[in-house]
């Protein structure tokens, strides 16, 4: 690959339309839902869904059509839906009830949500998730979602950071595994009643567009290696993130971009991939076995205080460090938010920490995050009531006990902004293909704030897609779709069947996780918390040779007709390969400093993000061209009509 | 700092798909350091054996944190292992010896097909949430959050049955292969709640009757809740049984006409 190439890039100026009603912000959704048009209940049952992952986007959104009426196929990789990584979701989820009178509104959480993303999100999606919220939490308490209590028996709730409001509701540290089971006994209810099928163990492998629609997916069956067609008037994918490209991150192992990539390699265009957030409160790792990181809750941190030693060469035990010699950073540096500063800012200051020769642990590569003065003020009794599962979590994994000495955390990848660019309706810019939740872009801007995945999820599922799906399928009643036996979808899955074949052919010398270790170690080293032109143009040199000795010296052992985990895995890593020169192509282009992508040229003097929204209030939006160096970079202008651009501040 | 273990002795359950007859097969583990995971050890195994040509091991897993329920080893006869508490994926090798043999097994239960190697079919689970673990509450028209309170004990509780994973520990620990500790904490997780009373009646005979079609029945061993890694109390049975009895002697349709 010829590096010229990349820095010449042409920036093609083609304008992306989100298609937001007009109007003011606050009206802007109930505009849409009065001038969509309606299938009748009755027509319902002619029109077939695809929904694409079962986790909280997922499992809403199916769910709701098919109370709706339509008939939905759900497909997942996972044995069962409720094993979909929503469920590893700790902390909470927001939503702007404002039940404690502490000046929260919809408005607000609108507001912060925006800025959370340093304003690089759409206004008239965020609105409308802020507008959703609420109807996301009375629904799932209708569920039988056991969300904590008061002694008043009224809904509790915690602050998460990047708020000055408490707006969070959580069940004890599952929240998420909660909420998917509430989501996923909906869905199961409708499984039971026949109006949706469910194909488990089964993963999307291609998408098919016939004259210029969606026509439905190609999937793989784990168990058999069968590989099969499935058509549809529309198709959904909530496939999640892409967090696992590190290798190393907080996601479950088996999450993966390839539903999404794979729809991009068909048409749909990519958002922002180089959006990633890494979450500053995870374990920091061990040794060189490690598979993956763990997230220790944000929710800690409103207890927990984080420091390091001043000096750099302390030795002695946490304990035996007087106030004086200690440096609690995050208070020092952001008096107002402290603790709970924003995730990307926590990071990054941790980067630095241990960077300075100041971090902590065997390895010298975490932080302190002590709760000796909470335990002190509130006593270990309700220390142990708000956290006592995650602090049992962290002694299992760590060996330690966080009532005695301090957790060590460290940031880690954790969640992805980028992903699959959708209008206001949630359809990419494939007609009759949405995505919906972590696989799609469209709400946190260059920065999720925490609590905000779950909500979004559930929105999108239950609150919006079952709108606007009807508004694309109306036109389309009574004619005729593709069927599976033309020869688009015949040729997609010959060349899906091919690209398995091809991965047990090779026979070389490395498998599947060799090369994604290394992947993960380019990405996290040149793409991570910090980026440089000088570290991405080296990424950009390093990848292409690597994904080319991954297609000659790959070796995948078994055979392609039973379950074959390493098999699976190859095609996994195969579109993260691709998926991470386009990252690393997006963080070039992205000239300023914004929320999780931090270019280390564009920074303030005190080391704060430094934006360019006069070149950069935009979303890129990549088009696939036949390989990853050389997409197309669109974008779709970001208009502020509601909020003023500021310089995001949480000193 | 970490150590090692040196020297132990893996003997693994192999079983090439469901058909087949499978076997034990032995495999060394000449060092691994006490730092890493249960799992993280079968990686390293897995990788050698990749680089040795073979085929590598068939074993669920997503998570690692002991909480999506998908991984399921029956190490040393115990389901999850040794430590109590404890879904195999959080199990590390500080609990484990040098020099020690180590036989891991997929979980053992008529309703739980094995699929290949470690790895089995718990589908059947999911027959029984489909038959009534659920409260119909469409989407849309929900009354607001706050309307019912819930008394902090009843919420409580609910939750400390709704926390199961799913995972099947209990049916592979259990003799007979009953699946009442899974099923009960799905029934009181929702009977409890002041939402889940409309169907309360109808959801208990629903799960009862399904569960009976695919699981063994419960002789009241107790080996479920020492197996469950969530700790669910088999006090959820026994609420279980008590509403499964009151729904069948109660006269539904005389007590909707009062
Ligand atoms: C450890 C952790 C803690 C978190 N805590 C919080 C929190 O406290 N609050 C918060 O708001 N957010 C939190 N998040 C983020 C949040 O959990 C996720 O963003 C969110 O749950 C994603 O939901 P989803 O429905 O989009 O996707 P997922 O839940 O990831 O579901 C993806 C689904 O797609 C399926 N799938 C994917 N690819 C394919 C394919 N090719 N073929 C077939 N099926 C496929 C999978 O089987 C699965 O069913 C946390 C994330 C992590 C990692
Ligand atoms: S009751 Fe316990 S052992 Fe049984 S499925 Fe639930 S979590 Fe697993
Ligand atoms: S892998 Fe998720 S519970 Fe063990």
């Amino acid at each position: 690959m010829n590096m010229t190439d990349i820095t010449t890039t042409d920036m093609t100026r083609t304008q992306l339309n989100a298609k937001i009603p007009a109007g003011p912000i606050a009206e802007k959704w109930d505009t849409y839902k009065s001038d969509m048009k309606l299938v009748n209940p009755n027509n319902k049952r002619k029109f077939k869904v695809i929904v694409v992952g079962s986790g909280l986007a997922g499992a809403s959104a199916a769910a709701s059509l098919a109370e709706l009426g339509y008939q939905v196929d759900v497909f997942t990789f996972h044995d069962s839906p409720r094993r979909a990584h929503s469920i590893a979701a700790q902390g909470g989820i927001n939503a702007a009830k404002n039940y404690h009178g502490d000046g929260d509104s919809i408005h607000r959480l609108f507001y912060d949500t925006i800025k959370g993303g340093d304003f690089r999100a759409r206004e008239g999606n965020v609105y409308r998730l802020a507008q959703v919220s609420v109807d996301i939490i009375d629904q799932m308490v209708a569920q039988g979602v056991p969300f904590a209590r008061e002694y008043g028996g009224l809904l509790d709730n915690r602050s998460f950071g990047g708020a000055q409001v408490s707006r969070t509701f959580y069940a004890r540290g599952q929240t998420g595994q909660q909420l998917l089971l509430g989501a996923y006994q909906q869905l199961a209810r409708q499984i039971g009643l026949g109006n949706v099928r469910l194909f488990n163990r089964s993963e999307l492998v291609d998408t098919v567009v016939i004259d210029g629609r969606c026509a439905g997916i190609v999937t793989r069956d784990l168990q058999t290696g069968a590989v099969e067609s499935h058509a549809a008037h529309a198709t959904v994918l909530c496939t999640g993130g892409y967090g696992n490209v590190f290798f190393l991150s907080t996601n479950a192992m088996q999450c993966n971009v390839t539903a999404a990539w794979r729809a991009h390699r068909r048409g749909a265009y990519f958002a922002n991939p180089c959006y990633t957030q890494i979450h500053p409160t995870c374990i920091p790792q061990a040794d060189d076995t490690q598979s993956k990181l763990t997230l220790m809750s944000e929710s800690l941190r409103n207890d927990g205080r984080v420091w390091v030693p001043k000096n750099v060469g302390e030795t002695r035990p946490a304990d035996q460090i007087p106030e004086d010699d200690r440096d609690y950073y995050l208070e020092r540096l952001y008096p107002s938010f402290g603790n709970l500063a924003p995730r990307d800012i926590s990071s990054r200051a941790a980067k630095r920490a241990v960077d300075s020769g100041r971090g902590v642990g065997p390895l010298k590569n975490g932080v302190y995050l002590d709760f000796s003065a909470a335990i002190k003020r509130l006593g270990k009794d309700v220390v142990q009531e708000r956290y006592g599962n995650l602090f049992e979590m962290y002694e299992r994994i760590a060996g330690e006990n966080p009532y005695d000495v301090p957790m060590r955390i460290y940031p880690a990848s954790h969640y992805t902004m980028g992903g699959l660019w959708v209008d206001y309706e949630l359809m990419t810019t494939v007609p009759g293909l949405y995505a919906a939740g972590e696989a799609n872009f469209s709400d946190h801007g260059a920065n999720r704030l925490g609590a905000s995945a779950l909500m979004q999820g559930l929105a999108d599922g239950y609150f919006v897609l079952p709108y606007t799906i009807g508004n694309y399928l109306a036109p389309m009643l009574n004619k005729p779709i593709p069927g599976t036996d033309h020869p688009e979808f015949v040729a997609a899955e010959t060349e899906a069947r091919g690209r398995y074949q091809q991965y047990l052919n090779i026979k070389g010398t490395r498998s599947p996780d060799w090369f994604h270790r290394e992947l993960g170690k380019i990405i996290w080293d040149y793409c991570g918390m910090e980026r440089t032109e000088e570290g991405l143009q080296k990424a950009l040199s390093e990848l292409p040779p690597l994904y080319e000795e991954f297609q000659k010296d790959l070796r995948v052992t078994g055979d392609g007709e039973s379950l074959n985990q390493t098999l699976e895995k190859a095609g996994r890593v195969d579109d993260f390969f691709q998926l991470g020169m386009l990252m690393c192509r997006d963080a070039l282009e992205r000239k300023e400093s914004c929320g999780g992508h931090f270019r280390a040229e564009y920074q303030d003097d005190e080391g704060e993000a430094q934006r360019d929204d006069e070149h950069f209030a935009h979303v890129a939006a990549w088009e696939w061209t036949g390989d990853p160096m050389r997409a197309t970079r669109n974008v779709e202008e970001l208009d502020f009509e509601t909020i003023h651009l500021a310089k995001r501040s949480y000193k | 700092m970490s150590n090692h273990l040196t020297n132990l002795t893996l003997k693994i359950w192999r079983q090439s798909g469901p058909n087949d007859k499978g076997a034990f097969e032995s495999y060394p583990i000449a060092s691994i350091s006490d730092e890493a995971s249960f799992l993280e050890m079968l990686d390293v195994l897995n990788e050698q054996l990749i680089d040795q040509g073979r085929e590598a091991i068939v074993f669920d897993h997503d998570c690692r944190e002991g909480i999506c329920g998908t991984c399921s080893l029956m190490i040393d006869g115990q389901a999850h292992g040794p430590q109590r508490g404890t879904a195999t994926c959080q199990l590390h090798m500080r609990k484990f010896q040098s020099g020690q043999e180590i036989v891991i097994e997929p979980w053992r239960a008529t309703a739980f097909p094995i699929i290949k190697d470690l790895m089995v079919d718990r589908a059947a689970f999911d027959r029984i949430v489909e038959a009534g673990g659920f409260i119909t509450a469409p989407t849309g028209g929900a009354p607001d959050a706050n309307l019912i309170p819930i008394a902090k004990p009843v919420a409580d509780a609910s939750m400390d049955a709704a926390e199961c994973i799913g995972c099947g520990a209990c049916v592979a620990a259990c003799p007979n292969g009953a699946a009442n500790l899974f099923t009960s904490a799905k029934v009181s997780h929702l009977n409890l709640l002041p939402q889940g009373q409309a169907e309360r009646w109808s959801r208990v005979e629903a799960m009862v009757e399904t569960m009976d079609e695919h699981f063994g029945s419960c002789t009241n061993h107790g080996e479920c809740e020492a197996a469950c890694p969530k700790n669910i109390s088999l006090d959820f049975i026994a609420m279980m049984n008590k509403d499964y009895r009151k729904a069948k002697f109660k006269n539904r349709k005389l007590i909707a006409q009062i």
